[in-house]
């Protein structure tokens, strides 16, 4: 019966040094001012008033938000509406589409970066520029402006990531009985209305659950705008957002503490967002239904 | 009758599903092929106006610029030893852990593997500074033994495993092997582990394609290129000072187009542990 211990042991080992100490010597760091060589001077509240009346860290919360909303929320309705194509039971070529549309998820996100970062490049040449061109809108700065910054980066992980949920989804509506559209459309409901009324509140588990993961992820953004920027990732303010912030003040700017404090407001946005987020996709049955 | 007939013919709502998936899949794909025409082309052909959109032909050329600018297959191997080390101890780790929990009784199970689940729940940039310096005090910073350690740690492994074990090996299978006098390492071995493979080959998918793609924490740790690992590496081709977008794209295009090969070969595999390892 002991060897169970046994068996278990490495992970708590593991965890205990890696997992467990780090996250407790954060929350003691987040509390010190430190450059990573003198010794560390206790410094109270300091650095969380530092990062929180830094107009930059505000910047960085906005532009993650911002990139999180534009990039993932489209990418639930749309992982739904592929899913549930993939699903008919009519189609031909399905494992086809299927991986065709999974094929950017096993890409890394640093060559989905490099790709973008030409697909999207400044130059008027550049082909989303050229796309631009055909409708008549003039060329977008990609990597400098405000907006085409963040569009850009956002385009880029609603491509990476929309496969990723839509094989999600598809599992979830596999896993919905058939006998429920059979007696729906016996009484007469259209597809529509079935896809309103069966799928999407029998998928709510899934969606929670992509919602869930798409807003964690979303919040801890950095390898996409990093690797699209290049040079400029650290120096301008477009696509900075929290993580870059944090890694910016711990390895460009040797400022531990705050580092360390903006660890800690990004664990308590990740957790507070998360679970409004989840709240909020859980009640998506429940208003269809009444509705 | 009447139903049958009707679903044969040609519906035009089937026509539209299938144009809606045929423009999908054609956005899917067009970056990579894109990337693929990019990589055959010199760098000039990028200015020109409409874009270029056939391959030409500087594949082995961009690619020799490649092997100026970054230790490519250097990287790819560093890359390769840290997934092929990581997940072989993650797989140990998670399948005797797994074992554990699936297959004894012992006090405090349910509080300790509720407290696994919940180690997913932390943030890894929580931790990220002081892993930083504890691999630097262990004098594992910009080694690849400094990058493996943080992968170690696999909570979903446990999960997965647990779940697999519990409901494929049969308890009756490991009572009659401990009548036997069969050790419970023997259990592991000689039966846990052969009912085991397909879970195996899904865990083991899932902590190789993720740590491959990884990028904040090999990025923080490897600083000499000789110890970069091959996304490090090709985030450095965007660095130099006169970008060559037919270099870059050469990079991506050799480093992305094993991995597509693998995942073509082996797709249902990957989407079955896909799935499995976020719907359970």
């Amino acid at each position: 019966m002991y060897s169970a211990y046994l068996y278990i042991a490495p992970f708590f080992i593991i965890f205990a040094i890696i997992g467990l100490y780090p996250a407790i010597f954060s929350i003691y760091l987040a509390f010190q001012k430190w450059n990573g060589l003198s010794p560390m001077i206790p410094a109270g509240l300091e650095n969380f008033k530092i990062v929180l009346t830094d107009s930059l860290f505000w910047k960085a919360v906005y532009n993650t938000i911002v990139m999180g909303i534009m990039g993932t929320a489209p990418q639930i309705l749309f992982g739904i509406i592929f899913a549930y194509l993939l699903n008919m039971a009519f189609l031909r070529f399905r494992n086809f589409f299927r991986v065709t549309i999974f094929m950017p998820y096993i890409t890394s996100m640093v060559a989905v970066a490099l790709i973008f970062s030409v697909l999207f490049s400044d130059h008027e040449s550049s082909l989303a520029n050229y796309v631009l061109s055909l409708a008549g809108l003039d060329p977008v700065s990609w990597t400098r402006s405000e907006w085409g910054t963040k569009l850009a980066i956002s385009i880029m992980v609603f491509w990476r990531w929309v496969g990723y949920n839509t094989i999600i989804y598809l599992a979830g509506i596999q896993s919905i009985p058939n006998d429920l559209y059979e007696a729906a459309s016996i009484d007469g409901a259209s597809k529509i209305q079935q896809f309103r009324h069966i799928t999407i509140p029998m998928l709510k588990p899934f969606i929670i659950l992509t919602v869930f993961t798409s807003t964690v992820g979303a919040l801890q953004l950095f390898s996409e705008p990093t690797v699209f920027l290049g040079n400029d990732a650290f120096t301008r303010d477009e696509a900075m957002t929290i993580v870059m912030y944090l890694y910016r003040d711990a390895f460009r700017l040797q400022s531990f503490g705050t580092a360390s404090a903006t660890a800690i407001i990004l664990l308590i946005l990740i957790t507070a967002i998360a679970a409004i987020n989840v709240y909020l996709s859980s009640g998506i049955g429940r208003k269809r239904r009444n509705g | 009758m009447k139903i049958i007939e009707r679903a044969r013919k040609f519906s035009s709502g089937k026509l539209l599903v299938y144009i809606l998936l045929v423009i999908t899949s054609i956005l899917s794909l067009f970056p990579f092929y894109w990337m693929f025409v990019m990589a055959t082309r010199p760098s000039s052909a990028f200015n020109s106006i409409p874009p270029t959109i056939t391959p030409g032909n500087m594949l082995v050329e961009n690619f020799k610029k490649v092997l100026n600018q970054i230790d490519f297959f250097g990287s790819i191997w560093n890359s390769f030893v840290i997934c092929a080390i990581v997940t072989i101890v993650v797989l140990i780790i998670s399948s005797l852990a797994g074992f554990a929990f699936a297959k004894f009784t012992f006090p405090g199970k349910n509080i300790l593997f509720i407290a696994i689940l919940l180690t997913m729940i932390i943030p890894p940039q929580l931790g990220l500074i002081p892993q930083y310096f504890l691999i630097s005090k262990a004098g594992l910073l910009d080694t690849l033994p400094g990058v493996m350690v943080l992968f170690f740690l696999n909570p979903l492994g446990i999960f997965l495993m647990r779940q697999y074990i519990s409901k494929s090996v049969p308890d009756e299978l490991i009572e009659a092997a401990k009548l036997d006098g069969c050790s419970n390492f023997r259990i592991y071995r000689n039966i846990v582990l052969p009912i085991i493979l397909p879970a195996i080959a899904t865990v083991g998918i899932i902590v190789f394609t993720a740590v491959w793609g990884e990028f904040l924490w090999q990025f923080t740790v490897l600083r000499d290129p000789e110890n970069y690992t091959i996304q490090v590496a090709l985030a450095q081709l965007s660095n130099t000072r006169n970008v060559d977008f037919g270099m870059i794209m050469s990079g991506v295009f050799w480093a992305t187009v094993p991995l597509l090969v693998v995942f073509l070969s082996f797709n249902k595999l990957f989407i079955s542990s896909i799935t499995e390892g976020s719907v359970k």
